[in-house]
């Protein structure tokens, strides 16, 4: 099987003698919508570097769509479409010209590539601005522009490093809507973000870097059901009391309520457990539910344990390694 | 991958940027070779004579326009590279399937059309000042095209290595101003004694004025094949240098 990405065995040792990867291997399959998630400085960014060729790799090897990037750069390159992090087009050009510009990198035609620019920022919602040099353009509208240029060339690969960074929310979403339609047409996407809940509704597989080592590889189905416990948290309708809330939680043991205050009352669910026997147990005592939702992102959760965990075992080696050194 | 449309995109973008600050790039120099003949040429030239069997505003004339030519490729190609490399937009081609050789010849292809076009502009001014003489124009047209394209590879090497700004202000104010005013544009290298006329066998500046001058008036001070075969060396060597330095990616990857 060819897959849109494989890497093996790539190590990255900065001049300083950095170690930004330590021999990372990663598959991603043609046609999905991958997360690659981490805390800062943990190697997302050198990683998309090196497949994209901004980054010399010190080791391993990098495939795109089975061309390996050492000695078909080239052909590996004209699959790829990236949106980096940074704002990185000129700018006191055009929109226009900087779109018209990057297609001719890629060898389309010019009488194409206007046509996909009048595509691309019609539908970002940029071509009013056609004209205008790229400094005149807001946050939002600079990250659009980003995402219409990596699509100039119509890449079977997109890969996006933190593409909605400060974009408000209303323009997240209809960016994540784009992102789907694009995924639905067969283009594979990589995407890096800080916003977990953003890989959580978008990404099928995931992985997980951190310190220049993959800690998890995944789909995220399967990351999700590690979860052992969720917390709800319940807005109570004015009308129970404090008191009256404290009464209830201590009557029902097998599930673990907590009272927060008279109007919040938060429960831990394990996976033996569901809402239904909350509801009803609500139900039973009388006390009326506003609304309700999870405390804290699940992904967020299991990132955190995550990256928690392999931090505790690198101590634990250290030690190991103190006390032989002893 | 078709080569042709990434070359014609970077040389489309090069000429674009030139263009549109032209009040920054073609204005300047007008003003600057003005200030020349009415200084060198009329004021002081009028006392000094003939030089070389020409008055002396035609004896300048040449080395005048090779010295905008000059400088000109040079600092395009210096500034638009390093704009590119600081605003990072530079990546848009590296990580686009362009071959090393597109980029270094979409850059120097920019810088030698602002040389020329320059070069055209001084010649147009100089017109005010002085009947031009055209003894073989072929010459003319290689010498300007050659040395800017040389030029224009020493100004990318440059913003290759360049950190800041002021990395690519150094070498124009430092080695490329004192070559070009002893490059024999001012002076024909026969009056020097004959130490400083072996020194003067060095600066490549030298072979470019003589061989453009004798294109105008028929006279150099060197033989027109060692010109050109100079010339011709330090092409191959710059550009050389520039594929060495862009495919190991030297300030340009981490």
């Amino acid at each position: 099987m060819t897959y849109a990405l494989e890497i093996s065995a790539l190590e990255k040792t900065y001049k300083g003698g950095f170690q930004a990867l330590k021999g990372i291997d990663l598959t991603v399959k043609k046609g999905d919508f991958f997360a690659l998630l981490g805390p800062n400085g943990a190697g997302k960014s050198t990683s998309i570097g090196v497949i994209t060729s901004l980054v010399n790799k010190t080791g391993g090897q990098v495939k795109v769509f089975g061309y390996d990037i050492d000695t078909d750069l080239e052909k590996a390159k004209s699959f790829i479409g990236l949106v980096p992090q940074e704002f990185n087009f000129s700018q006191f050009e055009p929109l226009v010209n900087i779109l018209v510009n990057q297609a001719g990198y890629y060898g389309v035609s010019k009488s194409v590539a206007i046509q996909r620019a009048e595509k691309y920022l019609k539908q970002l919602e940029l071509w009013d601005k056609r004209d205008e040099p790229a400094r005149a353009l807001s946050g939002g509208m600079k990250r659009r522009l980003m995402i219409a240029r990596a699509l100039m060339h119509e890449p079977q690969m997109l890969i996006l490093d933190e593409p909605t960074a400060g974009v408000d929310i209303e323009l997240r979403r209809s960016m994540w809507d784009f992102l789907r339609e694009l995924n639905q047409q067969g283009i594979t996407i990589i995407l890096t973000t800080h916003y977990l809940e953003e890989a959580e509704m978008l990404c099928r597989n995931i992985a997980i870097i951190d310190g220049g080592e993959i800690v998890e590889d995944t789909s995220m189905k399967k990351l999700l059901a590690q979860l052992d416990v969720e917390t709800f948290v319940f807005d109570i309708k004015v009308g129970a009391t404090l008191s009256e809330l404290e009464h209830f939680s201590k009557q029902s043991p097998e599930i673990a309520y907590r009272v927060v205050d008279d109007h919040t009352l938060e429960v831990d669910l394990n996976k033996s457990q569901n809402l239904n026997q909350v509801f009803a147990q609500l139900n039973a005592g009388d006390i009326e539910v506003q609304s309700m939702r999870n405390k804290s992102n699940r992904l967020e959760a299991l990132f955190v344990s995550l990256i928690n965990n392999k931090k505790s075992d690198s101590k634990a080696k250290q030690q190991t390694v103190a006390v032989g050194a002893k | 991958m078709n080569n042709s449309i990434a070359l014609k995109s970077i040389l489309t973008k090069e000429i674009q940027r030139f263009t549109r600050i032209w009040v920054q790039t073609l204005v300047p120099p007008a003003i600057t070779i003005s200030l020349y003949f009415v200084i060198f040429g009329s004021l002081i030239g009028s006392r000094i004579g003939e030089m070389g069997g020409f008055d002396y505003m035609s004896f300048i004339v040449p080395g005048l326009i090779m010295m905008s030519v000059i400088t000109n490729s040079y600092s395009n190609v210096a500034s638009s590279f390093f704009s590119a490399k600081w605003q990072r937009n530079v990546e848009e081609m590296l990580v686009a399937p362009v071959p090393n050789w597109v980029i270094v010849a979409g850059y120097v292809g920019g810088g030698m059309c602002r040389g020329i076009l320059v070069g055209l502009i001084v010649t147009f001014v100089s017109l005010l000042f002085v009947d031009i003489q055209l003894h073989n124009i072929w010459v003319i047209i290689a010498t300007v095209t050659l040395t800017s394209a040389t030029f224009a590879l020493g100004g990318l090497i440059n913003a290759i290595f360049a950190g800041s700004f002021d990395d690519i202000s150094i070498i124009p104010t430092f080695i490329l101003t004192p070559l070009t005013y002893l490059g024999g544009v001012f002076y024909s290298i026969s009056l020097l004694p004959e130490f400083w006329q072996g020194v003067s066998q060095i600066n490549p500046i030298v072979y470019m004025v003589n061989a453009f001058r004798y294109g105008f008036l028929g006279i150099s001070d060197v033989s027109l094949v060692t010109a050109f075969a100079v010339i011709g060396f330090f092409i191959v060597t710059l550009f050389t240098i520039a594929m060495v330095l862009i495919s190991k990616g030297i300030g340009l990857r981490s």
